[in-house]
């Protein structure tokens, strides 16, 4: 479904993203870790058409959307949720959805009719908040809100790009089992950063692990955990903090 | 009772075209960050463009309010692709001093190739006569002025509230960038929002044209200097914020004039400032914007 093929970015002197290249499948959740300016995000944004990369490729369902824009990445199927909650704060919980609906409704009007704004608010328990201003919701049901406005969009790839940061190990579980529920219902590709790596361990199928804009380690969750390069990253880190 | 009745529709009359080229103003920064000091030279195509029609034999009131709307509202769409596109994503300054420069050029174009003297336009002085309500004698222009601002706004908040483009254009008034990332085409949402910019600026500008019954290169510049004290007024890029501003405005100008003695009325521009400076010292956001944290600069 998603392939990036030997992505490259540079800001200023920083080279953010050295020839990173990852794969994901239909159906499959993929958790991008590494430590904090690893690239993770850049490389979402990258994939997302917010960045441009300086050099590679980035192809979702074979269609080439490398720095094609977010717009063009949005309708070719990258729904995204943020790393800061990004919610219209003003407009209601539904309008939120309705927002992305628009352009499913535009570009895949078979999924928009499946999926459905009303179902969506109640799969993801939202129905009862429907006509509120979503600033005013819980810092979990935002999230959530954010998760169901990516939806909206009737994605081909979903990244979620810190979904459980802040949130409480119960509140992190019902997270997980919704993420669950998307590949069950939805069948698209997910990828899933986040520095809780409990979250990450519970629900990823892959695990591709970046560091100093490098893809250091991918594939099986025990297989990269295994990885000398892996082990030296987070084990070396957590010795020096 | 005639006179405080006259000085009402006064207030609300000015208070309704400045709402209206507040709006206008307020619809593009809501979205793009673009205070567009040319809308006043929008005003001045929509205008010219009657001037032209009606010198090339058009004698319809109702072709000319038509046609000036569609004016404004093409030219406000022409100056986004031709001039403000390209620096769409540059900082704020640099739209700031595009908007001046676009307006003026659009001025000196209407001066060398018009004329910089301004020219007769009659075609709808009809819309300004005396109309009598038993001992009452009002002007035709400000009720109209403020049955249409009125019908105007309404169309525009239903709009904005129950279509599909509308919602697009509240949501990219609150995050433009996030509202791209929702596959919205940007290009769809701010020309919309410069067409519906310039569809205002055309209505106020068949008001001004029926008012002074002639048209100038320098037409709308001074309105858009009140359209942009209305907005600050109302809490900058506030929808509700600029129409509010306007009608203000127009109450504080009509209450000056009034309550000032004759010999004073030179003050009226000056006090007004001065009543507008202590609002915003007493809400610095505007009467309907959102304050900004500022932190340390807070003190």
């Amino acid at each position: 479904m998603l392939s990036v093929e030997a992505v490259s970015k540079t800001f200023g002197g920083v080279q953010a993203l050295r020839s990173a290249s990852l794969s994901c499948a239909a159906g499959e959740i993929l958790g991008l870790i590494g430590p904090n300016g690893a690239g993770k995000s850049t490389l979402v944004n990258a994939i997302a058409g917010v960045l441009k990369p300086d050099a590679g490729s980035v192809k979702l369902a074979g269609n080439e959307i490398t720095g094609h824009g977010p717009e063009h990445c949005a309708r070719a199927g990258v729904g995204r949720t943020f790393q800061t909650i990004r919610l219209f704060r003003d407009l209601t919980v539904r309008q939120n959805v309705e927002v992305a609906h628009i352009t499913c409704r535009s570009v895949r009007p078979d999924v928009a009719a499946r999926i459905g704004v009303d179902r969506l608010l109640a799969q993801y328990q939202l129905d009862g908040f429907a006509d509120v201003p979503a600033g005013t919701l819980s810092y979990g049901s935002q999230r959530r809100l954010e998760i169901a406005r990516a939806l909206a969009l009737g994605p081909l790839l979903l990244l979620l790009d810190e979904p459980a940061a802040g949130l409480n190990e119960d509140e992190s579980e019902t997270l997980a089992v919704a993420i669950e529920g998307i590949r069950r219902d939805v069948g698209c590709a997910t990828i899933v950063i986040d520095h809780d790596l409990r979250f990450i361990n519970r629900l990823c199928d892959r695990l591709c692990v970046m560091d100093q804009g490098q893809v250091i380690a991918s594939g099986q969750t025990e297989e990269v955990w295994r990885d000398p390069r892996v082990i030296e990253v987070y084990v070396g880190q957590s010795e020096t903090s | 009772m005639d006179y405080a009745l006259q000085q009402l529709l006064n207030a609300l009359a000015f208070g309704a075209e400045y709402s209206l080229v507040a709006l206008g103003l307020a619809v593009v920064f809501s979205i793009m960050g673009l205070v567009n000091f040319a809308h006043g030279e929008i005003i001045g195509v929509s205008a010219y463009s009657v001037f032209l029609a009606a010198a090339l034999g058009l004698t319809s009131p109702i072709v000319a309010v038509l046609l000036a709307i569609a004016a404004a509202a093409l030219a406000a769409v022409a100056f986004e692709r031709v001039a403000f596109r390209p620096v769409r994503y540059a900082p704020t300054t640099t739209g700031l001093l595009t908007a001046f420069g676009v307006s003026i050029v659009v001025q000196n174009l209407f001066m060398l190739l018009i004329s910089p003297k301004p020219q007769s336009v009659s075609i709808l002085n009809g819309l300004n006569q005396m109309w009598f309500f038993g001992p009452f004698a009002v002007s035709s222009l400000q009720v109209m002025e403020l049955i249409v601002s009125g019908l105007t706004i309404l169309a525009l908040v239903l709009f904005l509230n129950r279509s599909t483009l509308g919602l697009a254009i509240r949501a990219a008034s609150r995050d433009f960038a996030t509202v791209r990332l929702m596959g919205i085409r940007a290009n769809r949402v701010i020309a919309t929002a410069f067409a519906i910019s310039g569809a205002l600026a055309g209505i106020a500008a068949v008001f001004i044209m029926a008012r002074r019954g002639s048209v100038s290169p320098d037409l709308g510049f001074s309105l858009v200097l009140k359209a942009f004290v209305a907005c600050v007024i109302g809490g900058f890029g506030s929808l509700p914020g600029a129409a509010v501003g306007g009608m203000l405005l127009g109450f504080i100008e009509v209450g000056l004039l009034v309550a000032l003695p004759q010999e004073y009325g030179g003050f009226k521009d000056a006090l007004t400032y001065v009543i507008i400076v202590a609002l915003l010292v007493y809400r610095p956001e505007g009467l309907l914007g959102q304050r900004v944290e500022l932190g340390d600069k807070e003190i």
